[in-house]
This record gives structure tokens, sequence and C-alpha cells, in this order.
């Protein structure tokens, strides 16, 4: 099976449960998809997302093969 | 250009000037002027007291967005040479997490960019602080 890699950081880790997925990429054509399928909901409006540890957007394209990151503001510095 | 995402404490000012120290024969004597912006941990955060932070990062795309913003900043002004650390893991107040340092020939370009570098950083780069209070552990939300 060709997969993605789904990652998550901060708050959206914990609240998750998990820090990782690994999920069928024929199954999801974007980012948006990709949560819709780890978290049985619509992407809450203020989640920061990365395809390839490159910001992306939730209609940003998710290919076999693919890094996707799903994490809150971030609070650096 | 050195960029480093690091577990260990470290001294701002002695990364400054051990930093200058191996490139000055590089520079030669064109660099005038030195901006450097330190971060340190504060004790208080949002109205609550806070005896300790956890920072979490993204192994990669924060070094990866780091690069990006230093390119960036090397093309937009005229500097010779940059310097940023951050800290992840444990800290603890009066500890350092952030330098950014910049080397230039004159003032404005090192101000202007020292400036863009760190407020990039703190807006875009994927970190995350997670306080202990007095009050429970929490998420710190953007300010």
């Amino acid at each position: 099976m060709a997969t993605v890699t789904v990652r998550y950081f901060a708050s959206i880790r914990e609240r998750l449960g998990r820090s990782e997925d690994h999920i069928d990429a024929a199954q999801a054509k974007s980012v948006a998809d990709v949560w819709r399928l780890v978290a049985g909901e619509p992407l809450p409006a203020n989640t920061l997302v990365a395809v390839n540890q490159e910001y992306a957007r939730p209609e940003s394209a998710v290919r076999a093969g693919d890094e996707v990151a799903f994490f809150p503001p971030v609070t650096g510095g | 250009m050195t960029i480093r995402v690091q577990r260990e404490p470290f001294d701002p000012w002695g990364e400054v000037t051990a930093y200058q120290a191996t490139r000055v024969e590089t520079w030669g004597g064109k660099c005038g002027a030195t901006a450097a912006f330190v971060g340190t941990m504060r004790d208080f955060n949002q109205g609550e007291t806070v005896s300790a932070m956890t920072l979490e990062h993204y192994p990669g795309m924060t070094e990866g967005y780091l690069e990006k913003i230093r390119t960036e900043a090397m093309s937009r002004w005229n500097i010779v040479d940059a310097l940023v650390i951050h800290r992840y893991g444990p800290l603890t107040p009066n500890e350092p997490i952030v330098l950014v340092a910049v080397w230039s020939s004159h003032r404005d370009d090192a101000f202007a960019a020292c400036r863009y570098l760190i407020d990039e950083l703190k807006t875009r780069a994927p970190f995350w602080k997670h306080e202990q209070t007095a009050g429970g552990e929490r998420w710190v939300k953007p300010g």
C-alpha cells in the first residue's frame, strides 16, 4: 500500500493521543481529506498544515510518500 | 551563516564572541555593526506565574524554516553573516531561549535583518511552548 505519513504536534498531538499515523494514499487527495480521515471531522479553522515540511493549505494536494503535518499556531522565540 | 536548534543550554554572549572570532578572518574588516536579540524565559506569562516550560518543535521543518528566513534576510539586506540558536526541551526562568545575531557593515541593515529574523521566527517557525503554571499545565497561545 502506498502511504502518506501524518504527523501531529503540540495540542493537536495531545488531543488525538498520538504523534503519527500512516494512511492509504488512495484515500486522500488533499490535506483537508487527510484530516477528515484521521480525525473524523472538518479541519478546525486555526490549524496550520505542512506538506513535506513546507507550509501548505487545506486544499494542497497530497501524494503517496508525502509527509503531512497538522499543528496549532506557533509560539517560539 | 549558522542555524542551531538544540536541547542544551547556551550562553548567548559567549556564542556571539566565539562565532565572531572564528569568522573574522573571512569577513576581513567589513563588519562595522553587530545586532543581537536574546529571548529569555520569563517567570510570568498571560497573568500566571510560570515555573517551567517545555518547548516542542518539528525536527527538520524548524531548521528548514529558519534557513528559509535567513536566505530571505540575505536577499533583502546587506548583511555579512548571521547566527541563530534556539532551544527546545525543558527550560526554567532566566534561561536564554533564542539568539539572533546579525553582522553587517552598517547598523541599519543589522537592526532591520535582526528584527525581521526574530519576528518571522516568532510568528512562523514551528515551536510550541508548554508551560507549568501555578494553575496547572497549558499550551501557550500566540500573544
